[in-house]
């Protein structure tokens, strides 16, 4: 700590801390009172969360879907989700509380939170129709990919391959193309006050 | 699909003619001038601007761009994001020049849509492990002594949607979440010493405002070292969707963890694996492994012109190759382009000025004989890296990492001087 400094602002009050300060970690720290089971979870989950998430988090439309997808990280079409990627539950609490609904967040109540974690964690195979959730048995759930994540290994496994002397002459026999963006024709198209109909009648070839 | 080929591309020229046409009509009547003189010059109708008066300097309290250049413009890319609030747009690379991102045409990535704050009622909370925690108002905040520093700040998923292959047909799309501008703000180590940090402290978690609310777990020596809280951006203001009226500048490091809105900052011991470090900006690997905390962003660089959206419109002879280059990790001293795919390398032209974890403006002129080209640029940064091809990157992470991909970009010129984005063997 340093002594002195500016004298500039002033002392923040527990009331305002505690208004603020909602974050969760991966241990626990910051979890209100509060508990919530998996079938509170699945009215709540229905009423405010499925419009979007569907009602077993299988996902409407491009909305990010919640639950399965295990076993598919190795795939060529990996699916992401709370069960199969998140490595901790506390994430799940403390982003649905923070930022959830999507254009009303922080609306929910504590207890609507850990039901609505439960029912995530009944979607995903993860605890029974029984289970109840809170501050109190919130340790007691292990996440499936909890040790799927590693820190930053660039520095060994890439920056002496790729800090290598770059070759200027004769580098190679010969090149071809192998792709082409235009085959897929995913680019949106210039912006133009007037496209001609053609064009548009011709853009969802 | 070969029809629907020519359609892009003649799609792509007519876009182009649309921006350049007063170039092309310029060419034109320069190529008549042996012949005819030049109504351009000669015809007083055709420069209306010689005879009658234009607007005074009331017009104009806060200036725009010429009407000319209504083309140069943010772009998004629909189908990319469920919706339009937590999306993202992209910075027309290919219409600028320097190093310096007109605060205008920044691109914009958000979770919540843009938090639309009061600068009366904007608050920082410092709180966790400090001796003091402490709130400062915007005021507080312009009283304590500021820094200047011009950075980039590279979305993570900048170029993204090309690790399987060429995707998108422009520079503004496949490199255009970044931009690159002159930061005012405060060192946050000063802000911190304010509050006192106490010696068990290793992170800091920086929130923003918005219904996002977004966090991210940043180590404590990072944040004394060069973090800024910065309330200008090149002289004025932040921009509301940049963060007005105080955001967090994170030099090199993925633009996500520059929080916008910044309403707080904990200090404690452990990191917090929030959302936005855990499910997103977690890259996964072929083996179904992820790494995580991936902040530095790697020595990239682009060509911006030619490029699918820029094409040579003036045909065989002298021609200006340029792009932009960066690095995470410092400088750019150097960056090499080919035009023949790779066979041959030439030492660009580095222009302006250089500065670390910022833009770097490189240039390559050179006689077009009217053929194919391709274009490719490669970039090294002053700690000795050079930036890899995307087969070298793919061959290490797999196709499926989303964010940091730093690969080499190839356009392919055709005798038109069209070019495209693809992948070369």
């Amino acid at each position: 700590s340093r002594d002195g400094g500016y004298g500039l602002g002033r002392e923040a009050m527990p009331e305002e801390i505690a208004a603020w300060d909602i974050d969760i970690r991966p241990d626990g720290a910051g979890l209100p009172d509060g508990s919530g089971d998996v079938w509170t979870g699945e009215e709540v989950f229905v009423e405010k969360c499925a419009a979007c998430h569907g009602d077993f988090g299988e996902a409407v439309g491009r909305w990010p879907q919640l639950a399965m997808g295990m076993g598919t990280l190795q795939s060529q079409d990996p699916v992401k989700t709370v069960g199969s990627y998140w490595p901790y539950l506390s994430t799940v609490w403390d982003y649905v509380h923070r930022a959830m609904p999507f254009g009303e967040a922080q609306s929910l109540s504590p207890d609507e939170v850990y039901a609505i974690t439960a029912y995530l964690l009944y979607l995903n195979e993860m605890v029974e129709d029984d289970f109840v959730l809170s501050k109190e048995t919130f340790a007691d759930v292990t996440m499936p990919n909890a040790d799927g994540f590693f820190m930053d290994d660039r520095e060994t496994a890439e920056y002496g391959a790729f800090s290598a002397e770059a070759c200027m002459e004769n580098c190679k026999d010969s090149v071809e193309i192998a792709m082409h963006a235009t085959v897929l024709d995913v680019t949106p198209d210039e912006p133009s006050d007037a496209p001609p109909e053609s064009e548009m009648s011709e853009s969802n070839d | 699909m070969s029809q629907s080929n020519d359609h892009s591309r003649r799609r792509f020229l007519q876009g182009a003619a649309l921006g350049t046409a007063g170039l092309m009509a310029g060419r034109a009547a320069a190529q008549t001038s042996a012949q005819t003189p030049d109504p351009a010059i000669t015809d007083l109708s055709q420069q209306p601007w010689t005879q009658y008066l234009g607007d005074g300097v009331d017009a104009r309290p806060y200036g725009m761009p010429s009407p000319y250049e209504s083309h140069v413009i943010r772009r998004d890319v629909p189908w990319l994001t469920a919706d339009a609030v937590s999306s993202v747009n992209f910075t027309p690379l290919h219409e600028l020049d320097g190093i310096i991102t007109p605060n205008g045409l920044c691109f914009e990535r958000h979770h919540g849509g843009v938090a639309e704050l009061d600068p009366g009622s904007y608050r920082l909370m410092i709180n966790g492990l400090v001796d003091t925690p402490k709130v400062f108002t915007l005021q507080d905040l312009m009283r304590f002594p500021r820094e200047n520093r011009i950075y980039f700040l590279e979305c993570a998923a900048n170029s993204g949607m090309e690790w399987r292959g060429a995707q998108l047909n422009g520079c503004q799309f496949t490199h255009g979440m970044i931009h690159n501008v002159m930061y005012t703000g405060v060192p946050l180590r000063l802000i911190l010493e304010e509050a006192g940090v106490k010696t068990d402290a290793a992170w800091v978690l920086a929130e923003g405002a918005d219904a996002a609310a977004m966090t991210r777990s940043i180590p404590l020596d990072k944040a004394l070292d060069d973090c800024l809280v910065a309330f200008k951006m090149n002289g004025e203001a932040l921009r509301p969707e940049q963060g007005y009226p105080v955001r967090l500048v994170v030099p090199g490091w993925e633009g996500n963890m520059w929080v916008k809105w910044l309403r707080r900052i904990e200090v404690g011991d452990k990191p917090w694996y929030h959302r936005e470090e855990t499910s997103k900006y977690t890259d996964l690997l072929a083996n179904g492994k992820a790494r995580e905390f991936t902040w530095a962003m790697d020595a990239k660089s682009v060509i911006t012109n030619p490029s699918p959206q820029a094409p040579i419109l003036h045909g065989p002879g002298p021609t200006v190759l340029t792009g932009v280059a960066w690095s995470g990790r410092g400088s750019i001293p150097r960056v090499d382009v080919t035009i023949d795919g790779g066979i041959t390398w030439h030492q660009a032209r580095m222009s302006g000025p250089s500065h670390d974890k910022s833009m770097h403006r490189f240039y390559y002129e050179f006689d077009w004989d009217g053929g194919p080209l391709l274009l490719q640029s490669r970039a090294h940064d002053s700690t000795g890296y050079v930036q890899p091809t995307k087969d070298m990157l793919r061959e290490v992470r797999g196709e499926n990492s989303i964010y940091h991909n730093n690969g080499i970009q190839t356009w392919a010129v055709n005798e038109k001087g069209e070019a495209e984005n693809v992948e070369i063997t």
